[in-house]
């Protein structure tokens, strides 16, 4: 082999090996990476839906919204719809995208709300997390009729929603999505569990 | 450059050449995921599996590397490792990834691991190579791990927060809160926390070492303290 040639082989041979190696860790892990996955939808789904209040399993009972970048888990009993947990997103957090979970009643009445990843800033907008308050969990219950559409907005915007202190846009921005997500499930229930 | 001992290896590592104190090549990683305990033993571990395994690599291959060809092997070994990395960290730390996820990618981005193959495992043996490695990776493991502890300790009022993403059900009764309202200083979690937390861990070192070499430079008075070895 002439001596010019000899660093493009050495380089192709360590791409090479790399190549595999990486191949041989993926084709290891993929399983469990997909099962790691599945487990925390699930696990997040549960926390809000109400323990055998349903019989089908929501994790796999999807409906992705073309357009809309909504996905749609379905739980039902016996076929019935029991509640529409949607994933979502906030895009006017204080720093970037809240991704919410929002689960609905067939009534329209809320499930509850989980905010699943955001980067708030610790100690002012991270309050939405459970795990720093219990901030979310006021909207359980509520719905269109409950504040009127009008009020749905923080206390300082006019509407009935607590804000934290000096921390205004991050919860303006979660009742903002809650809000749309509540008036795209009116206008679209009927599709929704077919 | 001659084949340093055992004993020259963990000094330099952990002391007189610590990544993280002295040659502040890793400073992304380490003012980015320096805000709890946990996330720094995470970051720690994964940049030591990458340094020990990417040195190994480089070392055992130098009778075959080529001057013109070395960086681009380098970055190779780095990323390849780094990938490898990520997806066990994806399959078996699975909540931990979530939160580091963003940052395992930047341990490319690293440079003390390039400098380390390009300073130490290409000219050395591989277990002097492989030491090293380690040992640099666990020498920015406790700086990470100092700078974690007080900016959690400070910023967020807690210590091993979220120990159960790296210990399983175990961590769960390591977690320390310091009282249920105690929320911390915020601007300790914040970034600039990061920064002077990280100034005040180089300051401390400083003086350290300018009291140990007082006795040897009682004499001379002028002569300064050897810490400016911070090469970029
Ligand atoms: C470093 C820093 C981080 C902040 N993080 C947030 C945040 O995560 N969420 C939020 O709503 N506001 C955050 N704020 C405050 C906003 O800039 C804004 O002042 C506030 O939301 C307005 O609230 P107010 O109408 O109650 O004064 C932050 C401010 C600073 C200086």
């Amino acid at each position: 082999m002439p001596d010019w040639l000899k660093p493009g082989w050495l380089l192709g041979l360590f791409a090479l090996i790399f190549i595999f190696l990486l191949a041989f860790t993926y084709e290891q892990t993929r399983e469990r990476i997909a099962i790691q996955e599945q487990l925390r939808l699930e696990a997040q789904l549960k926390e809000i839906l109400v323990a055998g209040s349903y019989d089908n399993e929501p994790a796999t009972d999807v409906l992705e919204i073309e357009g809309d970048k909504r996905t749609v888990y379905r739980a039902r009993l016996q076929g019935q719809p029991v509640a529409a947990l949607f994933k979502t997103v906030a895009k006017d957090g204080y720093s970037g995208s809240i991704n919410l979970l929002v689960g609905i009643k067939p009534n329209g009445e809320l499930l509850g709300v989980r905010a699943l990843a955001h980067r708030e800033t610790p100690g002012l907008g991270d309050e939405i997390d459970l795990r720093r308050s219990d901030w979310v969990l006021d909207f359980a219950g509520r719905s269109l009729r409950n504040p009127m559409p009008d009020d749905w907005a923080v206390k300082k915007d006019g509407g009935v929603f607590d804000a934290f202190t000096g921390a205004t846009i991050t919860p303006r921005a979660v009742v903002g999505e809650v809000k749309k997500t509540l008036i795209y499930f009116q206008a679209h229930q009927h599709e929704l569990f077919q | 450059m001659s084949t340093p001992n055992v004993s020259d290896i963990l000094y330099q590592g952990l002391w007189k050449n610590n990544p993280g104190l002295v040659q502040l090549l890793g400073l992304c990683p380490l003012l980015a995921v320096s805000n709890t305990f946990i996330n720094a033993l995470g970051m720690g571990m994964a940049t030591t599996l990458v340094l020990t395994s990417s040195n190994f690599v480089v070392a055992l291959s130098r009778p075959v590397l080529r001057e013109e060809i070395r960086i681009a092997i380098f970055v190779l070994v780095i990323a390849g490792f780094v990938g490898v990395v990520e997806l066990v960290m994806n399959a078996y730390f699975y909540e931990l990834y979530l939160i580091l996820g963003i940052f395992i990618p930047l341990i490319v981005t690293n440079c003390i691991i390039i400098g380390r193959a390009e300073a130490f495992a290409s000219r050395q043996p591989l277990w002097a190579a492989t030491l090293d490695g380690f040992v640099m990776g666990l020498g920015f493991t406790l700086v990470l791990l100092l700078l974690g502890s007080m900016r959690e300790i400070v910023g967020s009022a807690t210590l091993f927060a979220d120990a159960h993403l790296l210990f399983g059900e175990w961590g769960q009764h390591m977690s320390i809160s310091f009282g249920e309202d105690a929320r911390g200083i915020l601007l300790f979690a914040l970034p600039p926390g990061a920064f002077i937390g990280l100034g005040l861990l180089v300051a401390i070192k400083n003086v350290i070492d300018e009291k140990l070499s007082k006795p040897k430079t009682v004499a001379v008075q002028i002569s300064s303290p050897t810490t400016a070895d911070a090469s970029a």
